[in-house]
């Protein structure tokens, strides 16, 4: 029989709180009555005053219509060979700012870049690009941006810079040091050492906001070449690899090759995940447990005695855990073992379990290990405390910001009010570092600048600049090799630096190599043959069993998927990136579990200030499912002070209350809690958008249920007609359309979405949607065409009707699971053949197409609603306002607002105006301008020329969109595989006939209540499934 | 009787009806004529390969002869003429005075030549004041097709000297003709009409003659009673017909139309610039490029076969000719001084459709095979560009509903025409039977 979990949006609906029964009857919620322009006043205008101000309006018009406005036509002067109006040109470039590394292309129009994809000839990112990775197109045209050279905060000139600059660090005292993050750039490592040879005393310190100096101490100062692709059986130990652990991006591309099925492959990898706060990749384990953060290190240690033995007993003790160890002695060398601890002796631990299993040589490529985290605490900690001591004549900052994301960033800042201390910054933004440094030189944007990378030995890739520089900034590594009396180009420099690298003819191959973005070779050195280990393997394991078990309340500081470290807080996009977990927009909070949030009677949005080491702040609750008992987690990267006016004073910041202990920094910490009279809200998307009942919308199955029937694992909903129980599309009041020529439509794998919300910046960037900003957001009235929704499940299942009776069932169901399922749902128009808001539009503003779209007119719709109303999958939106005009919206959606800010826009899709629907358009765009290629060249579109971009910025593959008229795509392939297999439709019963169908998620778990920790449990399941 | 006393009336009215529908007509003719016009294929059409030149050709090379004109026009004849020196030499017997591999070699890549120090080359680059010629990348074969054009040209009879007026002349009565032809139909009706009228006038001169008549022989006779004298002297009363109740109302109504006519015009016609015609930075003129020297429309409008924008020519597309010919005309010079002073020329723009509306200028000229003239109107003849078309979205419906869709030979469409013929044979595959006419073709 077909488990049936009962499904939960949200704490609101679980518990029926007033408000949610309130939003979940109107699709609007409270009406925007009073509102109006700020600046005419706030009374409600009268009908009359509407008439009256339609009949000026009119004259208004006709008088204006008088007279047409003069508009120029602008062309080059002397026009770029390879530029033509209104066709894009892709170039292949490198994102890579010290946390997920990216191969991208640009595409720019008329010289101006307008969005980032993944570039699929990379490697290790193949094709795939993060949500970060797409934004990072707006800090290009960020207003926050340095525009010159400065001293103290004054612009200056550049030469007078670089001579004073010069002066002072020829006659320093002390060392220099230069501090950034992660450096990828074998050339600009160089370029630093050719620094460093000219002046004698300098130091290159690197540390990461987050830190893995712990893994990259126990594995020889890199990140093992983890290869997920290879694993049957993963345990991650609190390791957000698919969201935000080192290199997500190619983590998770790596990790959905094995959790694809389709009934020629029936086989799926196992992953267990032990961790404190629900994670991404928590919400896609099959096997998840919330374990406190102190109790992390014991869980390692239980798997080493487990799977090595020999270590300290382990208090830890879990039959998940006693799974896992069997399990992944079962899978010999195609396991793997990944902690996101910063405990040098927790990495210890797994890399001696991963060395015991074998995985050398399989799960972990020996020869390529990854070079996207290098930053080491020690040096770093040691390197303040030298700088508060006056041991340090200068100091550069090269894209650090030490005094904003360093648990010791009031030492950073009280060294720099030293005078003696030379201070330069190479950051883009006057954030919280630079404001206080002596020099100001700010490095171009990654967009407008050279570089190389080497994420991972022997993958080089490039970057090229796509604009011409917008400010009078320059090159970093520029301005290091002109203080070090370089006179070179660092554009020279590095073409000298590949030459190495490139056999045969250097300029075909460097030119091959700046066309596709990437390269096969290596600059790095040679990594060291014997890696000594830090410490033993046992001496952890006795340092993790003598360690005290925490009492109280534990922190885990995470991070977000979209906001990160915080360098990005500046940047309106991803600060309304639902979190894809919380849904929560705009500022972090404090999760906490259900239970603890009953015991202390918190209400979500109560504000508490949570206390760590003597340093407190104060957010609001926010109840998470799946928290571990004892634990809250607060995310970093909020409460920037200098970030620019969309970041500033969003939530607050974390950093603080992080630790240095031995040399590292630790992000759990023992904390106290403590309630506040205030309260503030969440901006959360998630109980916006009830969709009637959950089990028609997700679907679910056990690998198990699928192996043994894969028919089987799928619902399908039938109606009653006078010829029995029938398919819903067998009888319609509608007729059918007939498609001749495309016929666009979907596949949505919920087993490959893993939720990281990259589709929603995709959809966001290419058709120009606005940003709403916090209190649009908590007013329903978000703008994203595409959401992703994410269900939570429950305990209680339908078939306990029989003992249980069906009214305590329900109730059991009531009843939230303390550690839940979660399935991720992207949900987009469905551009049904028989649409009902195509029905009920008075203006014929929503009309179908003979190509099977679901069209929209913006310059038709008056504005009435009534197509958001009957759309079952709620998937329309309403221009409230002029998101582009109307100073409410300055702030957060600055960048319609500025010349500088618009070049970001698409210029092939409108810019909607107030008062009209929108909704998803498959990318109407797209789908023309892939049409007309073919037809220029006199052929039909090829599977995989048209794809929208969402599907285009899929990590994992989980959306594929084409052409249901070419029996070949790999669309229509989907379509017939899956139909009566995993293929359904959202909501099949009311007969809408999407184009969109979605694929059942297939868990690999015994049971689907997997999560109930008492092994009796799963016994009583195992027969039912087995 | 009666129907004899009520004759002057109805006269008149049958005038006034006439008046009318003349009046009517000769607008609609205007209409007429503005909307059609456009479709002629112009002068310029180099795109369009022209007719085989020169019958004295063998017809083996007919074909090779045809693309090497249709070669020669879209890249050679901005600086070369067959008998006259333009910017490079005159091209006449050029087959005789080098050898084709040299030729092959120079056109391909000139500078090359120059630089390797060609003897030949070198003196034709220092005689043309070190004025290089562009590289083309053209084939082996197609080359040889301009040469054979050339040759076809060169060769022929003693009036090749005014080769070029001839070829000029020619090319204007056949684009009429085929305005002609193109609005041949509503002409031959207008000309039928115009026929119908003088008759009818003709008709009501003569009645009125004869009733004339026939009253003055009335006169004459002097048997008539009282009764039919009074009938024949009668006098129309005009006052009292402009008194009469039904005048002023027929009046009053038909002003009621017009001024509703008008002002329902006037407010349709709000946002509308047809005709538009804004004086331009530089008075470049389209009638001496385009028309007198037959330009190819895409040697400046560069992207106009393969992008949404026909791009508006930058300073250095002007400056392949101009850095030659004209240099001291005042127009030119303020190209000169763009480029000097580093800013670009600020055109006005003519043709401003709303942002709401996508349009794609490589859809209508690549795919669909139309003439800029289509739209743009009879470009060749304008000194300073109008607004032809109305560029409103029933302009864009309408010929979307009526034009056939240039299917030959595209693959895109191969399976849709079969399917179309198949429902409705006969029926014309037009834009919109393929979906042209719906929303998000052109709003999104």
């Amino acid at each position: 029989m077909q488990e049936s979990p009962k499904y939960w949006k949200g704490i609101e609906e679980l518990e029926n709180s007033p408000e949610f029964l309130h939003n979940a009857l109107s699709e609007f919620g409270t009406l925007p009555v009073k509102e109006s322009h700020p600046s005419t006043d706030d009374t409600v205008a009268p009908r009359r005053d509407f008439l009256k101000l339609m009949g000026f309006g009119l004259a208004a018009a006709t008088l204006a219509s008088c007279e047409a406005p003069v508009r120029k036509a602008i062309p080059y002067l002397n026009k770029p060979e390879e530029v033509d109006p209104g066709i894009a040109n892709f170039y292949a470039s490198t994102y890579f700012n010290g946390q997920d590394y990216n191969s991208v292309l640009i595409k720019t129009r008329e010289g101006r870049p307008i969005k980032v994809e993944g570039n699929p000839e990379s490697p290790v990112t193949r094709g795939g690009l993060s949500a970060r990775g797409q934004a990072s197109l707006l800090n290009l045209y960020d207003q926050a941006r340095l525009q010159s050279f400065a001293i103290n905060g004054k612009p200056a000139d550049k030469d007078q810079v670089d001579q004073e600059i010069r002066t002072k660090l020829a006659g320093v005292t002390g060392r220099i040091a230069i501090v950034s993050p992660t450096i990828i750039s074998p050339t600009t490592k160089r370029v630093i050492a050719e620094f460093a040879g000219r002046y004698a005393n300098t130091e290159h310190v690197m540390y990461d906001a987050v830190s893995q100096s712990g893994l990259l101490r126990a594995n020889g100062g890199v990140v093992p070449g983890y290869d997920f692709s290879k694993a049957a059986v993963i345990v991650s130990l609190a390791a957000d690899f698919l969201g935000t652990w080192v290199s997500p991006v190619e983590y998770a591309s790596q990790y959905i090759v094995n959790r694809k099925v389709s009934s020629s492959k029936k086989t799926m990898s196992r992953h267990f995940q032990f961790e404190p706060n629900m994670s991404l990749t928590g919400a896609n384990a099959d096997v998840r447990v919330a374990v406190k953060p102190s109790e992390i290190g014991k869980v390692a240690l239980a798997l080493y005695n487990g799977i090595v033995g020999g270590g300290a007993a382990s208090s830890y003790r879990n039959a998940q855990l006693t799974k896992a160890i069997n399990e992944l002695k079962a899978a010999g060398n195609r396991a793997l073992v990944v902690s996101g601890s910063n405990d040098v002796a927790v990495q210890t631990l797994v890399t001696a379990i991963n060395a015991a299993l074998g995985n050398t040589g399989t799960t972990i490529n020996p020869a390529a290990p990854s070079y996207v985290r290098q930053g080491d605490d020690a040096r770093m900690a040691r390197l303040v405390a030298d700088m508060k001591a006056g041991q340090v004549g200068a100091v550069i900052f090269y894209h650090a910001n030490p005094a904003y994301d360093h648990p010791l960033a009031a030492d950073v800042k009280q060294a720099l009010q030293n005078k003696n201390l030379l201070s330069i910054s190479f950051n883009e933004k006057m954030d919280e570092t630079t404001s206080l440094c002596q020099y100001q030189c700010p490095d171009h944007n990654w967009m407008e600048s050279w570089n190389d990378f080497e994420p991972r030995r022997g993958a080089l890739s490039l970057s090229q600049p796509v604009i011409t520089p917008l400010f009078k900034t320059r090159q970093a590594q520029e301005s290091l090799l002109v203080w070090a009396g370089n006179p070179n180009t660092y554009y020279n420099y590095l073409r000298n630096n590949w030459r190495g690298v490139l056999g045969g003819n250097f300029q075909a191959g460097w030119d091959k190599a700046v066309h596709d973005g990437v390269a096969a070779g290596t600059l790095s050195p040679a990594p060291a043959t014997q890696i000594a280990p830090v410490i033993s393997a046992d001496q952890a394991a006795g340092e993790i069993a003598a360690a005290k078990p925490g009492s109280g309340i534990e922190l885990a500081l995470y991070e977000k998927v979209g906001v990160g470290n915080g360098s990005h807080a500046n940047n309106p996009w991803l600060q309304e990136l639902p979190d894809p977990v919380s849904k929560a927009t705009w500022g972090n909070y404090v999760s906490v579990s259900r239970a603890m949030a009953k015991e202390q009677e918190w209400e979500q949005g109560d504000v508490i200030r949570v206390t760590a080491n003597g340093k407190s702040v104060e957010l609001p609750v926010l109840i998470q499912p799946g928290q571990a008992q004892g634990s809250v987690g607060i995310a970093i990267g909020y409460g920037r002070e200098k970030a620019g006016k969309v970041g500033d004073k969003v939530g607050s910041n974390a950093y603080p209350l992080a630790q240095l202990r031995n040399g590292a920094i630790v992000y759990n910490v023992p904390v106290t809690l403590e309630k506040t009279d205030a309260s503030q809200p969440i901006a959360q998307t998630q109980t916006h958008h009830t969709i009637m009942d959950r089990k028609p919308v997700v679907q679910e199955a056990t690998l198990a249920q699928y192996i043994k029937d894969s028919k089987s694992v799928t619902e399908y909903d039938k109606i009653s007609t006078p010829e029995g129980l029938e398919k819903p599309n067998k009888v319609s009041l509608w007729q059918d359309y007939e498609y001749k020529n495309h016929h666009w439509a979907m596949a949505i794998d919920l087993n490959s979405c893993i939720g990281c919300g990259s589709c929603v910046l995709g959809c966001q960037v290419e058709n120009n949607i606005p940003v709403v900003g916090k209190q649009e957001v908590i007013n329903r009235r978000e703008m994203h065409w595409l959401r992703i929704d994410r269900y939570y499940s429950s305990d209680t299942h339908k078939d306990s009707f029989e003992t249980e009776g069906k009214l305590a069932t329900y109730a059991l169901m009531e009843d939230p699971s303390d550690n839940p399922q979660v399935i991720f749902q992207p949900m987009l128009c469905q551009h049904c053949n028989h649409a009902p808001c195509e029905t009920v539009c008075p203006v014929l503003a929503t009309t179908h197409s003979t190509e099977g779209l679901n069209q929209m007119t913006y310059n038709r719709c008056v504005g009435t609603r009534y197509c958001a109303n009957n759309c079952p999958y709620k998937v329309r939106r309403f221009n409230w306002f002029s998101y582009y005009s109307n100073e409410k919206f300055e702030t957060v959606n600055g960048h319609m607002f500025t010349d500088l800010g618009r070049m970001v826009l698409n210029p092939d899709v409108t810019v909607r105006a107030r008062g009209v629907i929108e909704k998803c358009s498959f990318c109407v765009q797209r789908i023309q301008l892939g049409k007309l290629e073919a037809k220029k060249q006199k052929r039909r579109p090829v599977d995989g020329e048209v794809v929208t971009a969402c599907a285009q910025s899929c990590p994992t593959q989980a959306i594929v969109f084409g052409d249901l008229k070419d029996p070949n795509s790999r669309v229509s392939q989907i379509w017939r595989r899956e139909d009566g297999e995993r293929g359904f439709k959202v909501l099949d019963a009311i007969n809408t006939q999407p184009n969109i169908t979605y694929l059942t998620k297939i868990r690999n778990t015994d049971v689907s209540n997997f999560f109930a920790p008492e092994a009796e449990h799963a016994a009583k399941a195992e027969p039912h499934n087995a | 009787m009666s129907s004899f006393r009520l004759r002057p009336f109805s006269h008149w009215l049958l005038a006034l009806f006439l008046t009318f529908t003349a009046v009517g007509q000769v607008a609609a003719q205007d209409a007429a004529t503005v909307s059609k016009e456009g479709v002629t294929p112009g002068a310029t059409a180099g795109a369009a390969p022209a007719a085989a030149a020169g019958g004295a050709a063998p017809a083996g090379d007919a074909a090779a002869i045809s693309a090497g004109d249709a070669l020669f026009k879209g890249n050679c004849a901005q600086c070369h003429a067959i008998n006259d020196v333009v910017v490079g030499p005159a091209l006449a017997g050029i087959d005789q005075r080098r050898p084709l591999p040299w030729l092959i070699k120079w056109i391909q890549n000139s500078s090359k030549m120059v630089a390797s120090g060609d003897e030949y080359a070198v003196k034709i680059f220092n005689e043309y004041q070190k004025q290089q010629m562009p590289s083309f990348a053209l084939s082996d074969e197609e080359v040889t097709s301009i040469i054979a054009y050339i040759k076809a040209e060169s060769s022929k009879p003693a009036t090749a000297a005014v080769g070029g007026d001839d070829r000029g002349a020619e090319g204007k009565p056949s684009g009429e003709v085929a305005e002609g032809s193109a609005a041949g139909a509503g002409k031959y009706v207008n000309v039928v009409l115009i026929v119908l009228i003088v008759v009818l006038i003709v008709l009501v001169v003569t009645l009125v003659i004869i009733a004339n008549i026939m009253r003055d022989v009335l006169r004459g006779r002097k048997d008539l009673d009282g009764r039919d004298v009074e009938m024949i002297d009668q006098k129309t009363d005009w006052m009292a017909i402009l008194k009469s109740g039904w005048f002023k109302g027929i009046v009053g109504t038909l002003f009621v139309l017009v001024v509703l006519y008008e002002s329902i015009q006037g407010l349709m016609a709000i946002g509308l610039q047809q005709g538009y015609q804004p004086s331009q930075p530089i008075a470049f003129s389209h009638k001496l490029h385009a028309g007198e020297h037959q330009i190819n429309c895409a040697y400046c409008h560069t992207s106009v076969y393969k992008s949404k924008s026909a791009n508006i020519p930058s300073a250095n597309i002007c400056m392949n000719c101009h850095s030659q010919i004209k240099t001291t005309s005042p127009e030119i010079k303020k190209i000169y001084r763009a480029i000097q002073r580093n800013q670009p020329i600020q055109w006005v723009r003519v043709h401003n459709l709303p942002d709401l509306a996508y349009f794609n200028h490589s859809q209508h000229t690549q795919v669909g095979g139309i003439e800029c003239q289509t739209c743009h109107g009879p470009i060749q003849n304008m000194d300073v560009v109008y607004q032809y078309s109305a560029l409103t979205m029933g302009w864009c419906i309408n010929c979307h509903r009526e034009t056939p869709l240039n299917t030959k030979g595209n693959g895109y469409y191969d399976n849709l025409v079969k399917l179309h013929d198949k429902a409705n044979a006969g029926a014309p595959f037009t834009v919109s039977s393929n979906g042209g006419t719906e929303c998000s073709k052109c709003h999104y």
